[in-house]
């Protein structure tokens, strides 16, 4: 059954070829006998999961079963779960049991989803590899040597290795696409305020942002339509109506992908851009040509600033969100403190790892009296030049394609000793959220066996095309279709 | 040498809304400990924060009330410190665009003229919780139902040139919030707030000397001795030979004294930026105007107005508009009565004297506009004297009914039977018979002694009126 | 410009963090990176561009004045460590 998309799994589920407590039953077997390696998921719900399919099943035994009724999940344990623990990867957080739902998992609880547990991920969602877990580290379905990407490198490996048919992400600078490309799946980031952040663990708010990681398009645009939508609780959350999404990944995407205009900015093609990723970019390229798409040669002169500016305004971000993290009211507590300041600074250098502590660092220098001008006001106003490089593409072309990242998955420990050199992993992803544009990363082949993704970012809610347009290159390729051996068919 | 005195002040006034600023929970205040800390006021990981629209119309009032510019675009900020009552680590507050700056009030001095004060600003901000220090232990306990009660923090120029005038200065912004309805004005719970910056320098010198920030001023006595306070200690500090170092000190009002928080005195660095999760608060011309078309009439304007149209004193209409509930409680009784001397006379007096022994607000007086203008205009027609009228005014106050209700079960009406006074006349005329000779003598004085013998003799009832009118008549003879 | 620990020291103390000694040097040459790194912006020809807080343009909601939250304080309270009498208990706070 795992092999099986959202899709196929859902008109498995209608037709009654098997049920939701069979189904999910089946992926928990399955993260049972997988996951002591690859170490995905930090909590696994299995009578909670059981709990739900069975009302699942239910509900469509009284006709009231949706597109997603039924269907396995992953959460990401960034974000909140009533009555479960929810630790964001950090000892901060191992003692937390959230009191309510965040937006997101309600919402799919709601469309009948049923909840496999939490996955594994970078402390508070910062790095890119998942090497800063508390929990450990996280490995490559493909490759145990190497990572799976981060920050939501264990949703990236449970969808890759099949112990879930899709999971939610969040990403800040890349933290779906860039662990997407490197896992070999497809992986959605919306436009900024398409998706509730209420209930998920912030770590920059003005990047955050919600999406899927599914095997195809079609299947994020399932998710993606239960995901989104107005939440009144989140001032950034946008009120804007969400439209069918699978239900247009219905229509015919070739006669849509013709005369659309591509762009590929010239910044993507970079020296750092490694051989093998480049001719899986340039043969996505050509298959779109013969789609009938034309490409465009675009410039975003500004992106190069793109990494030091994220490094300036999401740390900034960082250091005051976490400033919460004070062992008072939750989280861990340091023993028997001599004095209050005992209590913040042991319970905080006890509870954070060393990226975030990294992070925290960073965003607390660039704030501070003498250097706010010189760091933060300055990353803000060059966030305003990349943001509008992009607009100035968008006035030329539908959509921008270029690498997610700039190599396939590296063996772990490779940058761990130096944080400048994980830090540019990012650079291609960055520029969305800088920007709050949505982006995808669709798998476009393999280098040496290690998948590779390219990444397709359109305008402000432009979801739909997004979604199409990298469905349309699904419907013609089968990239997205691989998994790992270990973890194929039975 | 001479000193001259600069002040300026801090007000924090919380609004009076029934939700927090930023969260659902209630403001209600003296509820159980941390019972009204919603997930959003305790800062829980992943909740965030959406802005109470009545904070905002409600701080748009104050400045349209003050002259201050409305911002068409205002930003929230983050300050950012560690303290145990600051749930998040930060304090939502404003910094570099607040919602309204730039206005003024105008104070009275106690030589009777006008001083205008300068508005710097008045941004919008979330409370802190409380910190308890009794012993749990040798710890400290925090109740966060405080936490996110919405304030109005508004910042004064440095006009103020005495403790007196910073009194007057805060006591208008008191009446002034209390008139627009948007902060109960209870400085006891705490919902009106005073911090001070205090600085002198020597007669005629322009440039500002270095100012102490006094804190824990929460009652108007206690902000004028602390200023007081103050002043004299940096001008023996200055006199001794010393500096006066920039620092936060608390008032204690026990001891009298102010003294330095140490634990405030390490330098802090607030690391202020944009909340990234609020956008800018955007107002436009036509919310503002419809702010301004709700605007109640203002202190100044009615005090001006009691003046004009009701014939009152300065000293009198200032009073009488002071609150907003008692100027409210006048134009009632006016309204019904036609008599505003009479009116404000009552008002100042008995009902002003009841109201502080009982220690009410007039809100909550015994005795209400109508059962005042029932008592009054008893007085108007002669079926009491004013002198009565204050017996029946305790009565009512006790709860004895209305003032005809009184003056009839304690039988006050007044004797206005001119054959019935005039036999009594007769009678103590004839029963003083020295008195009498002394008058006629040319002591003319003794009017008021064949007065106080008639009124003895009838209890106080008869019409004064009459009774002096009769007995000139019969002592001239 | 690197960093020097002393630095160090004091952007910890106001992030409420504190390094044993022998971290001290690796964390101060790892941030000493990347303000380095981050000093790429010094040079970026901004213009008078006006600084990006946010990447929504839109205004703030306003909420309505409605109480909505109900007393959740002993279900709150099960994720502290210490509590007495409904407070949170931290040690002495002094002023």
């Amino acid at each position: 059954m795992h092999e099986k998309s959202v899709a196929a799994l859902a008109a498995g589920l209608a037709s009654g070829e098997f049920s939701s407590v069979e189904l999910t039953r089946h992926y928990l077997d399955r993260i049972e006998r997988f996951d002591g390696d690859l170490n995905a998921f930090i909590t696994v719900t299995a009578e909670q999961a059981l709990d739900q399919a069975a009302v699942a099943d239910r509900d469509r035994a009284d006709g009231k079963a949706g597109p997603l009724t039924g269907i396995p999940i992953a959460h990401k344990d960034i974000l909140c779960t009533e009555g479960v623990r929810t630790s964001c990867g950090s000892r901060m957080l191992d003692n937390f049991v959230s009191p309510f739902d965040a937006a997101v998992v309600a919402r799919l609880r709601e469309a009948g989803a049923v909840s496999l547990g939490k996955t594994n991920m970078d402390e508070f969602a910062m790095g890119s590899s998942n090497e800063t877990s508390y929990y450990g580290l996280v490995r490559n379905p493909w490759d145990h040597s190497r990572v799976p990407g981060g920050s939501s490198g264990g949703s990236a490996a449970a969808v890759a290795a099949r112990l879930a048919p899709a999971a939610t992400g969040t990403d800040t600078g890349g933290s779906i696409r860039q662990p997407a490309a490197l896992a070999g799946i497809t992986g959605i980031k919306p436009t900024y305020g398409r998706v509730s952040r209420y209930g998920m663990i912030a770590f920059a708010s003005s990047l955050d942002q919600a999406g899927v990681l599914a095997q195809s398009a079609e299947d994020a645009a399932l998710l993606l339509a239960a995901m989104s939508g107005f939440d009144e609780r989140d001032s950034t959350s946008v009120d804007r109506a969400v439209p069918d999404y699978a239900g247009g990944l219905a229509e015919d995407q070739r006669e849509k992908l013709r005369g659309l205009r591509f762009g590929l900015p010239k910044e993507f093609l970079d020296d750092g851009l490694e051989p093998g990723v480049r001719v899986a970019l340039e043969e996505a390229i050509k298959v779109y040509e013969s789609l009938g798409v034309e490409i465009v040669p675009v410039t975003l002169p500004n992106l190069p600033l793109s990494v030091p500016t994220y490094y300036v305004v999401a740390p900034a971000e960082c250091s005051s969100n976490l400033s919460r993290y004070d062992g008072v009211r939750f989280g861990y507590r340091c023993e028997d403190p001599s004095d209050l300041e005992d209590l913040y600074k042991r319970s905080r250098s006890e509870g954070f790892g060393d990226e975030v502590k990294r992070r925290i660092m960073t965003g607390t220098y660039v704030l501070s009296a003498g250097y706010y001008d010189a760091y933060y006001l300055k990353a803000q106003k060059v966030r305003q030049l990349i943001s509008a490089d992009f607009k100035n593409a968008f006035s030329e072309v539908d959509m921008i394609i270029g690498p997610t990242t700039p190599g396939p998955a590296f063996e772990i420990g490779a940058k761990t000793d130096d944080p400048i050199t994980m830090y540019l992993n990012d650079i291609y992803t960055i520029g969305a959220n800088l920007a709050g544009l949505p982006a995808m990363s669709v798998p476009a082949g393999f280098v040496d066996g290690l998948p590779a993704g390219i990444q397709l970012v359109g305008n402000y809610f432009d979801e739909q095309r997004l979604l199409g347009v990298a469905h349309g290159y699904q419907q013609v390729t089968h990239w997205h279709t691989q998994a790992p051996a270990a973890y194929g068919s039975e | 040498m001479s000193w001259e005195v600069v002040i300026g002040l801090e007000v924090h006034a919380q609004l009076r809304t029934r939700s927090k600023i930023f969260s659902g929970a209630s403001t209600a205040f003296g509820s159980s400990p941390n019972t009204q800390a919603c997930a959003v006021d305790l800062g829980y990981p992943g909740v965030l924060p959406v802005l109470n629209g009545e904070a905002v119309r409600m701080a748009a009032m104050f400045g349209l009330a003050t002259g201050c510019s409305i911002a068409r675009r205002s930003v929230f900020a983050r300050k950012n410190y560690f303290y145990p009552d600051l749930p998040k680590g930060y304090q939502i507050s404003q910094y570099e665009l607040p919602i309204v700056h730039g206005g003024e009030v105008s104070i009275r001095l106690e030589d009777g003229t006008e001083k205008t004060i300068g508005i710097t600003r008045a941004h919008l901000e979330e409370d802190a919780g409380k910190s308890l220090h009794e012993d749990f232990h040798g710890l400290s306990g925090i109740d966060l139902n405080r936490a996110g009660v919405p304030l109005l923090e508004i910042v004064s120029e440095p006009d103020m040139r005495s403790a007196r005038e910073a009194v007057a200065y805060l006591k208008k912004i008191h009446t002034l919030v209390r008139y627009l309805e948007i902060c109960d004005g209870n400085m006891q719970e705490g919902s009106f707030r005073c911090d001070a910056n205090v600085s002198v320098r020597p007669q005629g010198q322009t440039e500002l000397g270095t100012r102490a920030e006094l804190k824990n001023l929460n009652s108007f006595r206690f902000i004028e001795k602390a200023i007081n306070l103050e002043v004299e200690r940096q001008i023996d500090v200055i006199e001794g030979g010393g500096k006066v170092v920039q620092e936060t000190r608390l008032y204690d009002s026990d001891k009298n004294l102010t003294r330095s928080m140490r634990s405030k005195e390490e330098a802090n660095d607030y690391r202020y930026f944009p909340d990234p999760d609020l956008l800018p608060v955007v107002l436009d011309e036509d919310w503002i105007e419809a702010r301004r078309a709700e605007l109640p009439e203002l202190p100044g304007a009615k005090r001006e107005r009691f003046v004009k149209d009701f014939g009152l004193s300065d000293y009198d209409a200032d009073v009488l508009t002071s609150a907003r509930e008692t100027a409210d409680y006048f134009e009632q009784v006016v309204a019904g009565l036609d008599d505003a001397k009479l009116a404000a006379n009552w008002i100042m007096g008995e009902l002003s004297g009841a109201l502080n022994r009982d220690a009410l607000d007039i809100e909550r007086s015994k005795v209400d506009a109508a059962a005042m203008i029932g008592l009054l205009a008893r007085i108007k027609d002669d079926t009491i004297s004013g002198k009565i009228a204050k017996e029946v005014f305790e009565a009512m106050w006790e709860g004895e009914g209305s003032a005809d209700e009184v003056i009839e079960k304690r039988g006050l009406r007044q004797i206005t039977d001119t054959a019935a006074i005039e036999a009594i006349v007769d009678e103590v005329i004839a029963a003083n018979p020295t008195q009498l000779e002394q008058y006629r003598a040319g002591k003319d004085k003794l009017l008021g002694f064949f007065v106080g013998q008639v009124m003895q003799r009838t209890a106080g009832k008869a019409n004064p009126g009459q009774v002096n009118k009769l007995l000139r008549e019969k002592l001239k003879g | 410009m690197p960093l020097s620990s002393k630095d160090v020291e004091n952007i910890a103390h106001l992030a409420r963090l504190r390094f044993a000694e022998n971290e001290v040097p690796a964390f101060t040459d790892n941030l000493s990176r990347i303000i380095d790194f981050v000093n790429q912006l010094e040079a970026a020809p901004v213009g008078d561009a006006p600084p990006m807080a946010h990447p929504l343009d839109q205004p703030q909601r306003l909420r309505k004045d409605v109480v909505t939250e109900k007393d959740q304080r002993a279900e709150f309270q099960k994720n502290a460590a210490a509590i007495e009498a409904g407070l949170y208990l931290v040690p002495r706070v002094i002023e």
